[in-house]
């Protein structure tokens, strides 16, 4: 009977062990689809390295999350939502360094956040933490990445011709700083969403590289934010399966084999 | 003797950081006219047509006609070599139809092979048959048209210039074009506006554009403008 009882508590622990796994890749595989689709826009508009930045604007508010035990998501988009605010208004007045003060703004939050995460969750907050994923997390995480990509889907015209060409843009109607800010919205929210699964240090990277990876090698637009969508895809699933083999952190894993293919990418270059 | 002015300028005045950029400016187009904007550079010429596209802040008036549908072809567009944008996907920015596309690309002079090549990597002068063929896509009566200041590849089978002479004809479109060719604008412009910052002179161009004209407008820049225009290689603003 308790040889018995062991084995279904075996099963069950290997159900719920399953299931966290399963959420873990879900969560992984959606988020890096969306931030792979979503990152291919901002490399086409030379925002590779505000993205960058962004991600480490985030740290401050899953830093206050961590203290005050409230979802880091919600204090990470929060912070983003603020360093968007700051970085559209600083390209709108082209008189200063975008460049140089996008560069002070997230050594500045990474210093205020490095100060007030408690200490045991530094590292989880700079380098994420599949591991931590509850259900409601890829609950949200789906529902977001969704909606980025109709969001995405919605402003494509209007963004693409903002970024071909400002003047036909306006020309043709549309409001290119309005279109700005709604595309860095967007940003923020995959940042956001992204900090759960590889961090702050290190999304800049989930963003990025899945798009200069699919730039190597396709010389349409149409399929060159698609293959980074899948890229990102196979790059956080890739990453979340190796690491859990080796127990090892998935963030950096996950960094590891989109750069991998990066590397590859070389090699179908078109 | 003729209608209305399709487009009305009068006293417009542009400044950028205080620097006065366009000085009262006044000049009507009427319907089915091709008005050729010359003068050196710096001169104000592609910040006209910014104004009269609404695209930066002015002082003065801006009074089109009614039902006037603008086509605008910029100098160039703001992309690298290697930026993955088919010309097919960028024409379906503006129009969604794949026919309607096949069919400007047609009467710019586009083969068809061109479409799935990237947008950055075609020849200077197919990229303004390109740009040509967008403008056309939105049904335009008349057409803002900013030469490529530099000495482009003009090939194919026809000039940029017998094209946009036939499509005045064809779709009666009235054209205000900016030139850095003297040749171009005594053949195809009714009138031509030279312009350095402040108009210097206004008429049809063999009566403005007299040597003595031409020295007021340019300076010693005036000998630069009589080459053949394939050796162009002065740059603008």
């Amino acid at each position: 009977m308790a040889e018995k009882q062991s084995f279904s508590g075996t099963i069950m622990n290997a159900i719920t062990t399953m299931e966290i796994e399963t959420i873990q890749i879900v969560t992984g595989a959606l988020v890096g689809i969306a931030a792979g689709y979503i990152g291919s826009f901002m490399v086409l508009r030379r925002m590779a390295l505000v993205g960058d930045a962004l991600s480490h604007v985030a740290l401050p508010g899953v830093a206050l999350a961590f203290t005050y035990h409230f979802n880091p998501f919600l204090g990470a988009f929060a912070s983003l939502f603020i360093g968007i605010i700051f970085i559209w208004l600083i390209e709108r007045k082209t008189a200063i360094s975008t460049e140089a003060l996008v560069g002070f703004l997230f050594t500045l939050a990474l210093a205020v956040g490095l100060l007030i995460t408690p200490e045991e969750d530094i590292l989880h907050a700079l380098i994420g933490d599949i591991s931590r994923v509850t259900a409601l997390d890829a609950v949200i995480a789906a529902i977001l990445a969704v909606g980025l990509l109709f969001a995405m889907q919605a402003i494509y015209r209007r963004f693409v011709l903002s970024t071909v060409s400002a003047d036909l843009a306006r020309a043709s109607g549309i409001k290119t700083a309005l279109v700005n800010l709604v595309f860095l919205a967007l940003v923020a929210v995959i940042v956001a969403l992204g900090i759960k699964v590889i961090g702050t240090l290190l999304m800049g990277a989930l963003v990025i590289i899945p798009a200069i990876a699919a730039r190597n090698m396709t010389s349409s637009l149409g399929s060159y934010s698609r293959l980074s969508a899948l890229i990102g895809c196979v790059s956080t699933v890739g990453g979340i399966l190796i690491a859990g083999a080796l127990s090892l952190p998935a963030g950096p894993i996950v960094v590891l084999v989109s750069g991998l293919i990066f590397g590859l990418s070389f090699a179908f270059k078109k | 003797m003729e209608d209305s002015p399709i487009l009305e300028v009068s006293g417009l005045s542009v400044e950028f950081d205080g620097r006065v950029v366009l000085e009262n400016v006044s000049f009507k187009v009427y319907k089915g006219e091709v008005m050729a904007i010359v003068g050196p550079n710096g001169a104000g010429k592609s910040t006209i047509f910014r104004a009269l596209l609404d695209l930066i802040p002015y002082q003065g008036k801006v009074s089109w006609g009614e039902k006037i549908k603008i086509g605008y072809v910029p100098q160039k567009l703001a992309l690298e070599r290697d930026m993955p944008l088919t010309v097919m996907e960028f024409l379906k920015l503006k129009d969604s139809s794949g026919s309607n596309i096949h069919k400007v690309l047609k009467r710019v002079g586009i083969h068809e092979h061109i479409q799935d090549i990237p947008v950055g990597v075609i020849s200077g002068g197919e990229l303004q048959r390109v740009l040509i063929a967008w403008a056309l896509l939105g049904n335009p009566n008349v057409l803002l048209f900013d030469e490529p200041t530099s000495g482009i590849d003009l090939g194919g089978e026809e000039t940029i210039y017998n094209l946009l002479h036939k499509l005045q004809g064809s779709d009666e479109l009235t054209i205000l074009l900016i030139s850095h060719d003297l040749n171009v604008v005594y053949q195809y412009a009714d009138n031509v506006l030279c312009l350095n910052k402040q108009i210097v002179c206004f008429g049809q161009p063999n009566s403005v554009l007299d040597p003595k004209g031409l020295a007021e407008l340019y300076g010693g820049e005036a000998k630069f403008f009589r080459h053949d225009h394939e050796r162009n290689h002065h740059h603008g603003n």
